[in-house]
């Protein structure tokens, strides 16, 4: 087996990732590794460092120092290659109020150059999976905010991408929309996709994720399964665990 | 570069024009609604007059009596309001008349002299009398040097003859038929419609500088940015979908100006070239529009900054310029607008031909600044206007 198939095995590997943003270093000296088809939780404070990671993997920011690889691609050298592998849910939620849903998830298709019939295939699966099927050809700006959070993550995975970034993509769901979308994700992980997801909600970590890191001020301070980590901290939840490392002090994002 | 990437985008930006109510009305209902306030309010009137008008003269008079020429052209030249180029030939006076280079071109005939001597041999007798015109075309791209200059000419004409006495009733020199001259028929209107064209696609600048800081400030340039979708892949659907809008607002201007009695004079070819310059000087305003996106850090701030822009352009450049300052009038020279309102002056009150020097140099000049301006803007937000 070549050193490039080695690598494909591992899909994220970020080693000695520092950012800095002129004084404030966001992530420091940061080494992960992530397995093809794992369903990976990055957890941490406000400002703890967890989106600009993301950032820097999705190829939107230059690391300052270090480096990561996604799918076996330099984020830095081959962020092309990277691009066309991934799936982006950003933060907040970014859709064009005057397109219709439906018009929101292909734009995005053809964004990734997608063959017209597998979009139109993948979005019709994908709206139906995610219960919006039936206001598909409303506009965005009349729906919702659970249902821009929604056609937000379609957006994100309508190119059936291998490796799926998900930056809290359930934040003020109602528990019905999150379960569906918490449904949604295993049968990502279930497809055998590589998923990145970054959520303040310590109950959708344990339910969800193969293995957490736990990050704060743009250090990782712990990592593994939610039962490791649980068992090594000798708390009853996650939650325990993140507030016993983290602390109780309330946090700024940045 | 990808096609489909491209198509997209374009065609997300066009949805924008018609689904978005504040981009609809600035760029699409407020320019008709201009064009028909302006139309029915100013088609049926002259205006102010200008001060001075340039003209050009012919003196085709060499004879033995070419004093009485010299003494006209003496006069011509005396007075305060007219300011006058004199030509060697015919052809090169109307070439600047088409070109708008001066406002009326007088001739004077090869027997000018001759027909004076013959009156003042014999003032009551004009079957003595060597009659001859002196011709005189006038700017149809100026309603008032149409409407001024004739009548002045006359009185020079009748002065340099009778002197001081009063013009006989009949008289062996005549001046050619004003009817010949096409401004008089033109209204206030037809000379601001070549500037309301312009005046429209300056707008463009607020819109597109508007589109990336709402994306920038939603994410949704970012989240672009995480899809293979290069840079130049987003611009040129920006390029190409504000080259579209600013066609359409011409075609939707010049149909509404055509409701409201506007005729201009031009064939097929003027309007296809009026229509490339106003698409191309669509250009101009998305370059505007990324530079002002460029410096402005909210939506709200880049409606204010693309005022910048739009203000000299609108001012100097338009239909409200030629009611300016000679000083403001030659600031104008520095604003692209100005030579999209001069082509299509050119090309539709002055009937000048597509290939005229005046249009070209038009052309050249829009299209230079049009594409300069672009690449700035583009330049200037790839480096610091995507964070």
């Amino acid at each position: 087996m070549s050193n490039r198939e080695e690598e494909k095995e591992t899909a994220i590997v970020i080693d000695k990732l520092t950012k800095e943003f002129e004084d404030v270093v966001a992530v420091d000296e940061l080494s992960i590794e992530v397995e093809k088809g794992e369903l990976f939780g990055l957890l941490g404070p406000n400002g703890a460092g967890k989106t600009t990671i993301i950032n820097v993997l999705c190829g939107l920011l230059e690391p300052t120092g270090g480096s990561a690889s996604v799918g076996g691609y330099d984020v830095q050298k081959e962020s092309q290659k990277v691009k066309e592998l991934i799936g982006v849910c950003t933060q907040e939620t970014a859709v064009y109020p005057y397109l219709t849903g439906r018009e929101n998830v292909e734009l995005f298709g053809n964004l990734h150059a997608m063959p017209k019939e597998k979009l139109k295939k993948n979005t019709d699966e994908l709206l139906e999976k995610l219960g919006l099927a039936e206001d598909a050809e409303r506009r965005v700006g009349k729906y919702s905010g659970g249902m821009r959070r929604r056609i937000n993550l379609i957006m994100a995975l309508v190119n059936d991408p291998e490796i799926a970034f998900l930056d809290e993509p359930t934040v003020a769901m109602d528990p019905q929309s999150r379960h569906a979308v918490w449904d949604f994700i295993i049968g990502l992980k279930n497809q055998g996709k590589t998923v990145i997801l970054t959520t303040h909600y310590m109950e959708e970590a344990e339910q969800l994720c193969d293995r957490v890191g736990i990050i704060d001020h743009g250090k990782l301070i712990a990592l593994g399964s939610p039962e490791q980590l649980k068992k090594k901290f000798g708390a009853k939840n996650l939650e325990e665990v993140f507030i016993g490392l983290t602390g109780r002090r309330i946090r700024e994002g940045m | 570069m990808s096609f489909q990437r491209v198509s997209a985008l374009t065609k997300k930006e066009l949805k924008k024009l018609i689904r978005d109510p504040a981009i609809t009305f600035l760029i699409i209902l407020f320019p008709v609604l201009l064009t028909l306030v302006f139309g029915t309010s100013f088609g049926a009137i002259g205006g102010n007059q200008s001060t001075t008008y340039q003209i050009g003269l012919v003196n085709l008079d060499s004879g033995q009596y070419s004093q009485w020429a010299e003494n006209l052209v003496g006069n011509l030249t005396s007075t305060e309001i007219l300011l006058v180029t004199t030509y060697s030939s015919n052809e090169t006076a109307q070439t600047d008349l088409v070109q708008g280079n001066v406002q009326a071109v007088i001739i004077i005939p090869y027997d000018f002299g001759e027909s004076c001597v013959s009156f003042w041999n014999a003032p009551t007798d004009p079957r003595l009398w060597v009659n001859t015109t002196i011709l005189l075309y006038s700017d149809s791209g100026s309603i008032f040097a149409a409407q001024a200059i004739p009548p002045i000419v006359q009185q020079v004409v009748a002065a340099t003859i009778y002197g001081e006495q009063s013009k006989p009733l009949a008289t062996p020199i005549q001046i050619g038929n004003p009817s010949m001259v096409k401004a008089s028929k033109l209204t206030m209107f037809d000379h601001m419609a070549p500037g309301i064209f312009a005046y429209a696609a300056i707008f463009l600048t607020m819109t597109v500088a508007q589109a990336f800081t709402t994306d920038r400030e939603t994410g949704l340039l970012r989240r672009i940015h995480t899809t293979p979708t290069k840079p130049a892949e987003i611009m040129m659907s920006h390029t190409i979908s504000n080259m579209i809008i600013g066609l359409i607002q011409a075609v939707l201007v010049f149909a509404m100006a055509h409701l409201v009695g506007y005729r201009p004079s031009g064939d097929a070819f003027s309007f296809a070239m009026a229509f490339t310059i106003v698409s191309l000087f669509s250009l101009c305003n998305v370059g505007f529009g990324l530079i002002t996106a460029t410096i402005a850090k909210s939506s709200g701030a880049a409606t204010g900054l693309s005022f910048v822009f739009i203000m000299p352009q609108m001012f100097l450049g338009t239909f409200v310029g030629f009611a300016l300052s000679p000083t403001a009038q030659l600031a104008g020279r520095f604003v692209p607008s100005y030579y999209v309102t001069d082509a299509l002056t050119s090309l539709f009150l002055r009937g000048a031909p597509v290939l005229s020097a005046t249009v070209l140099l038009d052309l050249a000049v829009v299209s230079a600044s049009s594409i300069a301006t672009l690449l700035i803007g583009v330049i200037l937000f790839g480096k610091y206007g995507k964070a």
